[in-house]
């Protein structure tokens, strides 16, 4: 192998990826929509076990987050990864591993929640091989990502690696912690917790899963894919620096929030709203960063649909973690516990935030892999304003349907008596339910749309043979 | 050393970073989580609280097999309109036997945390098998497929009881001795009609909020 080839990015693996993250997310998407036509028409399981809500609704989560979100974030994080450290992918075979064999976790992973094998744990919900399994490529992906950087040409490390390197190895070490088991048989375990400690434990996995998969692994891509593609160096690397630390330093202290009027000791529940409270400082501090850096490329806002798809990400963003520290203040939370706005909450970060992000990232990325242009513009601004019009509607449904929820769950008359049954307010959300079914149904619909979009680029194409250009000997690392 | 410069050292040391992690994101859940695993209160059962019997545990296991917990949470709040609908608030020492935990996170149905008692047996069988039939406006989905499966089919019930009895859970070598022969000729839909027929019983009868 000659000189050139040691240089050569692996980005073979990086179009698989992304291609799988499609394929996830289309198929997350129709069971999420299906799951939503569920509960308007909820005959139409057909008395059929597999096609039950209880069980379609975690393999809608789990397909979205470990399924989409993680291909997507190893796709991007490999891309990235080579080209802010100039150095090729560490072990190229190992990424090629856990591609495929993510893969297959999720979809065996998916056919093992329809056959009832679940510890109920939200998204935890595999079973102990899974966790194991699961543990096993997570740790392969975390020697690709950090082997990559170890062997970087360039000094500093850049910013958008230090998110990624959070998510690997926080999310190991919450998936460790909350899986811990007596398996039982080859699909069931007991958790070593119980009751009250269980909730305190499965919360401090299930709020920083959130945390630094779907928030710290997408500031990440936000970090590198943002100023790249407007052409300017982030704003401010100080206040991303501080930021980065901030974050991780208060996000794992949030989980609790989720467990208020609870049985859980009030000391943990008040030290957990503190603490969320806190955390939008630093969340903001990511989102002035990236829309300062793309506001002196504002030109390119009104031509450029992968652009304006991360700006807009940034906008939910800034919503999401508004809303989530609002939702954290026991006064708000008494309302909104237990409701439909916690899904309009999820929805506002996984659409907005998450998949936006994700698709601007991926018109960006896809053409630019295989040195051709985008195959359809016009598709990708349609695309973006029925992302913008889902996303919206969804919020809007279930904030109305979430805030009258509580409010009437809650309403008693003068004499202390319940004003309204719970079948009642039961029976008055096929309204907001048909709306936020038309909402998935739009954004499943845009999907669709990038979906062909990029595969019609991609078709017929091979990946572009690029490598790690010379580094200034003023950055170089010294050998 | 400066703040500045120490950062210059982890921003160009991949150990350092990969340390300054770890130790960053540890502080919270050793100061916060490890303390509540350590409080021996949240251990201590409420006077009425027992471990599960082979076909009430059977029955749990089939309600997180189906997801109940994704639309019905088992956690009533301490709030005058919560207490009137459901009953007394929740206490920790009524969840010590709970692998895993199934106080929800969303109430799509109403909460079940006091359901025990309420309903009939018969009520239950005809609701799971056909909500619809019970409540017109009810969107709960039907489990026809509970009253056909064997409840000794559920899994392996001696094996089950002797790994909660490592975690710490009284049963006898008798319960578990006797575990099969209590499953014999029940249905699942049986086994989970037990499960919640003794749901938030744990309470001494004499708390009324």
């Amino acid at each position: 192998m000659d000189e050139e080839d040691n240089n050569l990015y692996h980005d073979k693996v990086v179009i698989r990826l992304i291609q799988f993250s499609i394929i996830w997310a289309v198929l997350a998407m129709t069971v999420g929509v299906y799951i939503s036509a569920e509960l308007i028409w909820p005959s139409i399981d057909f008395g059929q076990f597999w096609l039950s809500f209880g069980r379609l609704r975690p393999l809608h989560t789990n397909g979205i987050i470990f399924g989409f979100a993680v291909s997507a974030l190893m796709a991007t994080g490999f891309y990235s990864v080579q080209r802010t450290s100039h150095a090729p992918l560490y072990a190229p075979r190992l990424a090629w591993f856990c591609c495929y064999a993510w893969q297959l976790t999720v979809l065996l992973g998916g056919l093992s929640l329809l056959a009832g094998w679940t510890t109920s744990k939200e998204y935890a919900e595999l079973e102990w091989p899974f966790d194991i399994v699961i543990a096993v490529v997570w740790v392969c992906f975390g020697i690709v990502f950090f082997g990559t950087i170890a062997n970087r040409k360039i000094k500093p490390i850049y910013i958008s690696n230090w998110f990624y390197g959070a998510l690997i190895i926080v999310i190991a070490m919450l998936h460790i912690v909350n899986s811990l088991a007596i398996p039982v048989t080859i699909g069931k375990s007991y958790s070593v917790y119980a009751g009250a400690q269980d909730a305190v434990v499965q919360w401090w996995y299930g709020h920083n899963a959130v945390g630094f998969l779907l928030t710290g692994g997408f500031l990440g891509m936000m970090y590198y894919f943002l100023p790249k593609h407007a052409g300017r160096p982030i704003w401010s690397y100080r206040l991303s620096v501080v930021a980065f630390w901030a974050f991780t330093y208060s996000y794992i202290w949030a989980g609790p929030h989720h467990l208020h009027y609870s049985a859980v000791p009030e000391w943990v529940l008040s030290l957990a709203m503190i603490m969320s409270v806190i955390l939008l400082a630093p969340s903001w501090a990511s989102m002035i960063n990236g829309i300062m850096t793309v506001s002196s490329a504002s030109e390119k806002l009104k031509t450029d649909p992968a652009l304006k798809f991360i700006v807009l990400s940034l906008a939910f963003y800034g919503l999401a973690t508004f809303e989530g520290p609002m939702m954290s203040f026991p006064s708000v939370n008494v309302v909104s516990h237990f409701t439909d706005w916690t899904i309009g909450h999820v929805h506002s970060g996984a659409l907005g935030w998450n998949a936006m992000i994700t698709y601007g990232t991926f018109y960006f990325m896809v053409p630019r892999l295989v040195g051709v242009e985008l195959y359809s513009l016009r598709l990708a601004n349609i695309h973006f304003w029925m992302a913008l019009a889902g996303t919206m509607l969804y919020i809007i449904a279930m904030w109305g349907a979430g805030v009258s929820q509580g409010l009437l769950w809650l309403s008693v008359d003068e004499i202390g008596e319940l004003s309204f049954s719970f079948k009642d307010i039961m029976s008055s959300m096929t309204p907001y339910y048909a709306l936020r079914l038309i909402a998935g149904i739009i954004f499943l619909g845009g999907t669709l749309l990038m979906g062909y979009n990029l595969f019609m680029t991609l078709a017929g194409k091979h990946a572009l043979k690029v490598y790690a250009p010379a580094v200034s000997p003023a950055f170089g690392v010294s050998s | 050393m400066s703040a500045l410069s120490l950062h210059k050292k982890i921003e160009e040391n991949t150990g350092l970073l990969i340390f300054g992690i770890l130790l960053v994101s540890s502080i919270g859940g050793l100061v916060q989580i490890l303390p509540v695993l350590n409080q021996q209160s949240l251990q201590i059962a409420t006077e009425n609280t027992r471990v599960y019997s082979a076909v009430e545990l059977t029955g749990r296991d089939i309600y997180i097999r189906e997801g109940c917990s994704v639309c019905h949470s088992q956690q009533v709040r301490p709030l005058i309109a919560e207490v009137e609908r459901y009953g007394p608030y929740s206490r920790a020492g009524e969840f010590v036997y709970d692998r895993p935990f199934l106080w929800g996170s969303k109430r799509t149905g109403p909460d079940l945390h006091r359901v025990g008692g309420k309903f009939s047996n018969d009520w239950h069988r005809v609701h799971l098998i056909d909500p619809r039939s019970v409540i017109a406006a009810s969107i709960m989905p039907a489990y026809p497929w509970l009253a056909k499966r064997e409840a000794s089919q559920v899994g392996n019930i001696t094996a089950k009881l002797s790994a909660l009895r490592i975690l710490g859970h009284p049963y006898s070598d008798e319960d578990i001795a006797a575990a099969d022969s209590e499953l014999e000729g029940l249905k699942e839909i049986d086994a989970l009609i037990a499960y919640l027929q003794m749901l938030g019983t744990g309470l001494s009868e004499d708390i009324s909020i």
